[in-house]
């Protein structure tokens, strides 16, 4: 044990997630050598985590005003919503540069063993953006993009039966089947039946 | 790696560790409640990733660990997560028998061969979807707390024994009470939902399906009631399980 605010930092770092005893220690005698300039822009950066983020009134996302970037930009195509359950995932899905549509954040998946059902999640907002027009054009198709685990794909189900009597809307979920670069020997049973039942004619 | 173990069992819960790897909870035919962990298979590049969903039925190799065991190898028995996704409302019903299951079965290591059983009947007959989802886990619960030493009092009196039918239900007592031992507050359910609790524990399903269908939400209740008193606590994902009529979701 250190003594008074070693430990303490020590105590606090230890509690980020992937930060052992060990490497907590690392990190604060690094911080006790850092020039002070250095310690106050990482005070700064904390303190504006807290304060300065807001979630977008529209999407959902982490973002520094009331409307996220992405929903205030207007070329992307207000007629498609991809829908996902985490702000990562948002960043995800850009990086494939694929997707010009907007977003919605659920907030998490639907999972009774954790208490989560619907009621907790962005489900409702979400419905009410699809009935209310942006810039006059209707929202023509939802993009459902959960984790193709076991609780994103009860969500994904969930969604489906919510949306599919809303009139001239497409809702389609994104596909699922072998990652590139891998080997169809070594790809699992479950994964490689859906890439089969999912499978496209070229 | 002489004292590698092998067994089947139902995973029950997944915890995620670190930044790839999952802690597995499983319900074991012969090793009752295992947890072990289960290393990188949150990558995408895993090879058992998808086997050690909810709700997978698995045949499992552990090498043992300091603290807890570890997976090194999976087999899928029978994934009933593929089709229980695929409707809500038995997905919910699903969840619930997974969290009653790992709240009954408190020890790790101790066998519980029945419980396993049960979890995988109600798992295949909720997966199966021929019966509505909402009474197989009533049928479960009740089942699976008779296993736990709590079996409800359907039709002799809870307190004094008197054989029934009796009219009164009290869950603080165990079950049904005979007019004489009848504590205040009692409920008193029609006699077609005290019925249907009977065929339930059983297994009558003719009977079942003959009662009208208004006596199951009360069924419903009062094992929801029984359960939660005797295991003193709530289970957070009964209240999220969908009670819908509606026989098979499309």
């Amino acid at each position: 044990m250190y003594e008074g605010p070693v430990q303490d930092l020590i105590d606090e770092l230890g509690r980020l997630p992937g930060v052992g005893p060990k490497s907590a220690q690392r990190i604060a005698f690094h911080l006790l050598a850092a020039e002070p300039a250095d310690i106050g822009r990482l005070q700064d950066a904390l303190q504006k985590v807290k304060e300065g983020v807001v979630f977008c009134d529209v999407c959902g996302n982490v973002s520094a005003e009331t409307t996220c970037r992405i929903c205030r930009d207007t070329r992307r195509d207000v007629t498609l919503i991809c829908v996902v359950e985490e702000p990562k995932d948002v960043l995800a899905v850009e990086r494939t540069r694929e997707f010009k549509g907007r977003y919605h954040v659920l907030g998490g998946a639907l999972d009774p063993l954790s208490g989560v059902g619907p009621d907790q999640l962005r489900i409702r907002q979400l419905l009410q953006r699809i009935g209310n027009q942006v810039d006059g054009k209707d929202v023509a198709e939802i993009i459902i993009a959960t984790d193709p685990n076991t609780e994103g794909e009860a969500t994904a189900t969930y969604l489906v039966r919510m949306l599919r009597d809303f009139p001239g809307l497409t809702v389609t979920r994104l596909a699922s089947g072998l990652p590139m670069g891998g080997d169809l020997e070594f790809a699992d049973e479950l994964t490689l039946g859906r890439a089969m039942s999912g499978r496209r004619v070229v | 790696m002489a004292n590698l173990y092998r067994d089947t069992g139902i995973v029950l819960r997944v915890q995620k560790l670190g930044e790839a790897d999952r802690i597995i909870t499983l319900l074991t035919q012969k090793h009752g409640k295992v947890r072990a962990v289960a290393k990188g298979v949150r990558r995408t590049s895993s090879r058992f990733g998808a086997r050690l969903e909810p709700f997978g039925h698995v045949d499992v190799q552990f090498y043992p660990g300091r603290s807890l065991d570890v997976v090194t190898q999976v087999e899928t028995l029978d994934a009933f997560h593929v089709s229980l996704v695929g409707d809500y409302s038995r997905y919910t019903a699903a969840c619930a028998v997974l969290e009653t299951a790992d709240r009954l079965t408190a020890e790790e290591g101790e066998p519980a061969l029945r419980l396993y059983l049960l979890v995988t009947g109600a798992l295949r007959a909720l997966a199966a979807g021929e019966r509505d989802g909402s009474l197989v886990l009533d049928a479960f619960l009740m089942r699976a707390m008779s296993i736990a030493g709590w079996a409800p009092a359907v039709e002799e009196c809870a307190r004094c024994g008197e054989p029934g039918p009796h009219r009164a239900f009290n869950v603080q007592a165990g079950g049904v009470v005979c007019a004489n031992c009848r504590p205040a507050g009692s409920a008193t359910p029609s006699a077609e939902t005290l019925r249907l609790l009977v065929a339930l524990l059983h297994g009558e399903w003719d009977v079942v399906d003959a009662l009208p269908t208004g006596a199951r939400r009360d069924a419903s209740g009062l094992v929801a009631a029984h359960l939660q008193w005797h295991m003193e606590r709530q289970l957070r994902s009964l209240p999220l399980v969908e009670r819908t009529a509606r026989p098979v979701d499309g």
